[in-house]
């Protein structure tokens, strides 16, 4: 299939391969002291497990399994807030589908709508907006969330419904950003990951430059990458060429998508509808600052914030989750002292078993060990 | 008697009431006039609470039984409709034990307010796939239910069939280097029934698989007569289904991700959406484990056959792994291709 097999093609896989080996060699890695490079985004993540590249590459090379899985970070608080909305009387409550599943601290969204709230799986923000034209007795309201990549979509939909006229539309507005919580997880003391590959579809609407100061400041290189294995593949290779140069850099391997400067367009619509939160909660990394989106005054009788009661309680992690330690690198999912016993896909207590793009749930999924399989 | 083409007069324009389904006139002239007519048969025509069976048609052969439900919405849909699949799926099932089918039930469950021209295409698919897999509908039943408890059109579907002496599948015969082999592309039905709901803004030229299998499995045992094991893989797609041979068989699979058929447009569909074809559901395709030795065989007799032309083989049984199935990856890697936990969600970029 055209624009899909190209990216896929095992030879141009076993070459890159072959060029990661022994680059890697002559930096002097081994499967002792691996290079680490994180994969920001859970997209990598899945791409990573489903072509099962870990099996193609040296043990001297190790993947650190990033925060950016939107549907993982998501706090229970936030979820139950959801259902709050959900349940009330003449709701209709819109979500993208794989947001359906996440546990809220009693329960999740589908769990809701089989007790009778009125929940409905849509592919795009617009379909929300076309359920409220088609239903103006009711109030339908979108479960925005998701990074950059999906905040467009969600403003433009706003923006919209402002056109319209669609009094009975509403957006509950959990958009989240990635580079405050990069900033916060490089300032992190104990941090073990040597270079980064950049989320494509993030830098798609934003550009590369935000990430400039993960080299000038950190001093880690970045290559904003696409989501094929020989995307992932051939970035890796550039991360380890800065790294045998001893060069810090941002550099774009999807440049068939991504522009320095990101896409106007899109980011007017954010800059329009959206303003930065003081602070944002994260499920297994805690509060951080200006990490979080909310919808601006001007745009109030759209905000469901603003528009609906709900409960807006921060609910704890599990003392046990070392969902922490996993995003610093410093222990695998499988070393967590709850991976595949407590914590699994169908009982998640932490954030990374949540989604299919979750770190440790794409390892339980794709590569967990015979025994666990047994147990 | 050849079943009628169009909905007699007098019924055309009505819609199904509560007095359908109350046993009394209105019931009884729904089954003469509009049923019965359709599924036309001697078993049936007598009208008794019970078809009446010789034994002899089992030919010294296993009874085999079985029944399935039938819900989708929409009730059409490119390829197939809920009359078909209650045909086929049944069929099928009994089939993939080595049974030839012989007679279903039909147990109707409609919602008040079904126009009868709907129920009276639904039937006449019915009849169709029945005569296509050459079985006979001879007893059934009809039930109302008011609007709002239920959903236009239900049905139940029983079968019998008879499993001819000598043919015995299960994980008892599997043995390791055995081949898995599938009779086609896979996920065709699953996004065909996605595509009708028309939710996506995607125009996806799939057609359903929904097909009768039993002249296809028929034509594997003569090419294979040490077939080891068969399934349909419906819902769940073939992932599923070669779970559930690995965990019911304690051996383990390894599929080949290059050799797996998936159309391009279903391919295309799957990665706009974030699914895997690998778990969408199926109703013309079976899975089955054969020996290595007879497998070129059994390739050759099911590409001769109009249901098995993309037949290909997919995967290998081996010791290793007992439990467990896993995709080699077109690099070489391997990956665990488990079940899933409910129904695959669409992912949010």
């Amino acid at each position: 299939m055209k624009f899909i097999d190209e990216f896929r093609d095992p030879g141009h896989a076993r070459a890159l391969v072959r060029d990661i080996g022994a680059t890697l060699e002559r930096l002097g890695a081994t499967a002792e002291r691996p290079v680490q490079i994180m994969e920001v985004c859970g997209g990598h993540t899945h791409a990573i497990f489903r072509y099962a590249l870990k099996d193609l590459l040296p043990a001297s090379l190790e993947f650190v399994h990033g925060p950016g899985c939107p549907v993982c970070v998501l706090p229970m608080g936030r979820v139950d807030d959801c259902i709050a909305i959900a349940r009330q009387p003449g709701v209709i409550f819109t979500t993208f589908g794989d947001a359906m599943r996440v546990p809220g601290s009693a329960m999740s969204l589908l769990q809701a709508r089989a007790e009778g709230a009125d929940v409905r799986m849509v592919y795009s923000p617009l379909d929300a907006l076309a359920i409220a034209r088609a239903n103006p007795g009711r109030e339908v309201v979108f479960f925005g969330l998701g990074f950059e990549t999906t905040m467009p979509s969600t403003a433009l939909t706003v923006l919209e419904a402002e056109r319209q006229g669609v009094a009975n539309f509403s957006l509950f507005c959990n958009h989240i950003t990635i580079t405050p919580t990069l900033r916060a997880l490089l300032d992190t003391p104990d941090l073990n990951i040597d270079g980064f590959i950049g989320p494509g579809h993030v830098a798609m609407v934003i550009g590369s430059e935000p990430f400039d100061f993960i080299a000038r400041d950190y001093g880690r290189p970045v290559v904003v990458s696409g989501f094929e294995p020989n995307d992932i593949l051939q970035s890796l290779w550039m991360i380890l060429r800065q790294l045998e140069r001893g060069e810090a850099a941002v550099e774009s391997q999807y440049a068939r998508l991504v522009r320095p400067g990101g896409n106007p367009a899109a980011l007017e619509a954010i800059a329009r509808v959206f303003e930065a939160r003081e602070f944002f909660e994260w499920r297994g990394l805690g509060s951080i600052d200006a990490s979080g989106v909310r919808m601006r005054e001007a745009y109030a009788r759209f905000d469901a914030e603003r528009r609906f009661a709900m409960p807006n309680l921060a609910v704890t992690d599990p003392a046990e989750c070392q969902c922490g330690e996993v995003l610093k690198g410093l222990i695998k999912p499988s070393q967590c002292r709850v991976f595949g016993g407590r914590c699994r896909p169908e009982t998640p207590l932490g954030a990374l078993m949540v989604s299919s793009e979750g770190a440790c749930a794409a390892y339980y999924q794709y590569a967990r060990p015979d025994a666990e399989a047994a147990a | 008697m050849s079943p009628p083409e169009t909905l007699p007069a007098r019924w055309q324009g009505k819609t199904i009431t509560l007095a359908h389904g109350a046993g009394g006139r209105a019931m009884r002239e729904l089954i003469t006039e509009l049923v019965r007519p359709v599924f036309e048969n001697p078993l049936l025509a007598p009208l008794e609470d019970q078809a009446r069976i010789d034994p002899a048609v089992l030919d010294g052969g296993q009874l085999a039984f079985t029944t399935d439900s039938y819900v989708v919405s929409p009730l059409a849909f490119a390829g197939g409709d809920i009359g078909r699949l209650a045909v086929c799926g049944t069929v099928n099932d009994l089939a993939v034990g080595g049974a030839r089918p012989l007679y279903l039930s039909c147990g109707l469950i409609l919602e008040e307010g079904l126009p009868l021209e709907t129920l009276f295409e639904v039937l006449r698919s019915m009849r169709r796939a029945a005569d296509e897999a050459s079985v006979s509908i001879v007893t059934g039943d009809t039930k109302v239910v008011g609007r709002g408890s239920g959903d236009q059109v239900f049905i139940n579907t029983a079968g019998i069939g008879a499993i001819p002496p000598g043919r015995a599948t299960g994980p008892a015969q599997v043995r390791a280097g055995d081949r898995l082999v599938v009779n086609g592309t896979l996920g065709d039905h699953g996004i065909a029934v996605l595509a009708a709901r028309n939710e996506l803004a995607l125009q996806i030229p799939v057609e359903s698989d929904s097909a009768p299998l039993n002249g296809l499995v028929e034509a594997m045992f003569a090419a294979a007569p040490q077939l080891r094991w068969l399934r349909d893989a419906t819902r769940g797609g073939l992932a599923t289904i070669a779970n559930e041979f690995a965990q019911e068989g304690g051996f383990g699979l390894l599929l080949d991700e290059l050799a797996l058929p998936v159309r391009d447009p279903v391919r295309g569909a799957c990665e706009i959406l974030g699914l895997d074809p690998l778990y969408l559901a199926n109703e013309g395709k079976l899975a089955a484990i054969v020996p290595a030795a007879q497998c070129e065989a059994l390739l050759a007799a099911m590409r001769a056959h109009p249901l098995g032309r993309e037949a290909c083989a997919v995967g290998e049984v081996r010791e290793a792994s007992p439990g467990r199935v896993a995709v080699r990856s077109r690099f070489g890697g391997e990956r665990i291709l488990d079940l899933l936990l409910g129904e695959q969600l669409p992912r949010i970029c």
